[in-house]
């Protein structure tokens, strides 16, 4: 089942475009990624998605829905955690259902209930300076999933990350979406990290932005760290690079 | 021989320091005084400054009061439109661009210019006293909330509008937070100005407050009264600040959990 379609979709900046003809497709529980070097428009593309900067050309579709230029349709992770510095966590993770119009007490009770899923158990009233930073991405995963849409935007969400608690997220996050439901779209510029979770690899570059490929990733799931000198794997990291390199030759 | 100094040893001599450079002052004025180095009749010694506040201390509560109550109701007022101009100036770039260097001439009049006018335009009432506290505390209020708001994470404001909330709702949940460190320093500065202006305004025109008392013992050349309610009137807006300053560190306590 078709969750997001992206048709062809052009941003501008000062009449020259930033991103050209983007089409990108996600099914319900996959995770895509888009792959490209810095300043080929990635996080442009999801600011358009989230409609946070307008679309020039193009209609981005929810469910059949046209959310073309609409916020708060799908949920989104920036690289940073940008949890508030000055609410607690509970008020973090909170803080979409009191954007939805939540009574506070509610909220908190609400969220409180996904503590021990995202393995944040007496974490509620700490301040986000007192979470490791594996903590802070988990409390900000629960923040995206509690804005209650089934499709997220993940932009570089483990790049901050060290290499051990990176791959103890990995495996975290692929099991915490089969249990909830995630559909997920994750923008990275690390190739182990998209060939590991993802199922389909869509590879972004030029000036404007283009997709120029979209790779599927044939591979048995789960995958974890440990297969990334597979021959399987191997082959599918050569295929990505000279991908990426005869773009950017 | 080199000893290390411990954090311990650190927030000793981090606390010390400021009682020590207030009793080194105190020691140079009792040496100035009693040494009579400076004569008594300009610089009166501690100890009569003390017996000065004592034998008056009835008259000078009744009009510290008055002077408080001034300088209060004009720095809530001046806070309250410093506030109001700040949140309008950040909603509307025009009128930021328009208003902005107003603003800042404004601050370029002396006060006690303008206090002796509105003396004659308001009286001799309250009113010209707070208007005057009113007109010199807005405006560290307003620039430091402009401030604030212009330092808010524009990630974190894409990040509460990308969960579809309102202006307001930026506002409250990231704007106003990240201006609160600006806030409390700016009013800090305000209730500083807050006294010094009611005590300005009293000496131009009025029949209660600090400011009329000083000119009455300054007629009297009454030099030991004046320093003792030059010190009552320090005391006040260290006190006001040190208010302030609880108010902070309750507002920010998340920084102390850092």
């Amino acid at each position: 089942m078709l969750k997001l379609k992206a048709e062809n979709v052009t941003v501008t900046y000062d009449n020259e475009p930033v991103i050209e003809n983007i089409n990108l497709s996600l099914e319900k529980g996959e995770i895509v990624s888009i792959l490209g070097a810095s300043g080929c428009g990635k996080t442009t593309f999801f600011n358009a998605v989230a409609g946070l900067r307008p679309v020039d050309e193009g209609k981005v579709y929810l469910d059949g829905e046209d959310i073309t230029g609409k916020t708060g349709k799908v949920s989104y992770m920036l690289q940073k955690d940008l949890l508030l510095p000055h609410y607690t966590v509970i008020d973090n993770v909170s803080l979409p259902l009191v954007m939805k119009g939540e009574k506070k007490k509610e909220a908190r009770k609400k969220a409180g209930g996904y503590f021990s899923l995202f393995g944040l158990e007496n974490c509620e009233k700490k301040y986000p300076s007192e979470l490791s930073g594996g903590m802070r991405q988990r409390a900000a995963l629960m923040r995206t999933y509690l804005t209650g849409n089934d499709v997220v935007l993940l932009d570089e969400p483990f790049s901050a990350l060290d290499t051990i608690t990176k791959s103890a997220m990995h495996s975290w996050y692929l099991n915490i979406i089969k249990e909830i439901g995630l559909s997920t779209v994750l923008i990275t510029h690390d190739i182990d990290e998209a060939i590991l979770l993802s199922d389909r690899v869509y590879i972004l570059s030029g000036v404007p932005g283009r997709i120029t490929d979209e790779i599927k990733i044939d591979l048995p799931k789960p995958r974890n760290i440990g297969e990334v000198t597979d021959d399987g794997f191997i082959s599918y990291k050569k295929l990505i690079l000279g991908k990426i390199e005869s773009t950017t030759a | 021989m080199y000893l290390p100094l411990t954090k311990k040893f650190q927030n000793i001599t981090n606390k010390l320091a400021p009682v020590i450079s207030v009793i080194a002052v105190i020691l140079l004025w009792l040496v100035l005084s009693e040494g009579e180095i400076v004569p008594a009749y300009m610089l009166p010694s501690p100890f009569e400054v003390v017996k000065a506040f004592f034998s008056d201390v009835e008259i000078l509560f009744t009009h510290a009061v008055v002077t408080v109550q001034e300088a209060l109701y004009g720095l809530i007022t001046g806070t309250a439109i410093g506030f109001i101009i700040a949140v309008l100036m950040d909603r509307f770039d025009f009128l930021y661009k328009a208003f902005y260097p107003l603003l800042v001439i404004s601050q370029t009049i002396p006060t006690i210019a303008i206090a002796p006018l509105l003396v004659l335009w308001m009286g001799f009432s309250m009113a010209p006293k707070i208007t005057l506290v009113v007109l010199t505390t807005f405006f560290p209020v307003t620039v430091s909330l402009l401030d604030g708001f212009k330092s808010a994470d524009r990630d974190e404001i894409n990040l509460v509008r990308s969960m579809g909330g309102n202006r307001f709702q930026v506002f409250r949940h990231v704007k106003l937070p990240a201006a609160a460190e600006q806030f409390f320093s700016g009013l800090k500065v305000s209730a500083s100005y807050s006294v010094v202006g009611a005590v300005i305004s009293e000496w131009l025109g009025g029949f209660e407050g600090l400011g009329v008392y000083m000119t009455r013992v300054k007629k009297a050349y009454a030099f030991d009264k004046m320093f003792a309610v030059i010190i009552l009137i320090s005391a006040l807006s260290l006190l006001l600040m040190a208010f302030i300053n609880v108010m902070r560190n309750y507002v920010l306590r998340y920084k102390k959990r850092s």
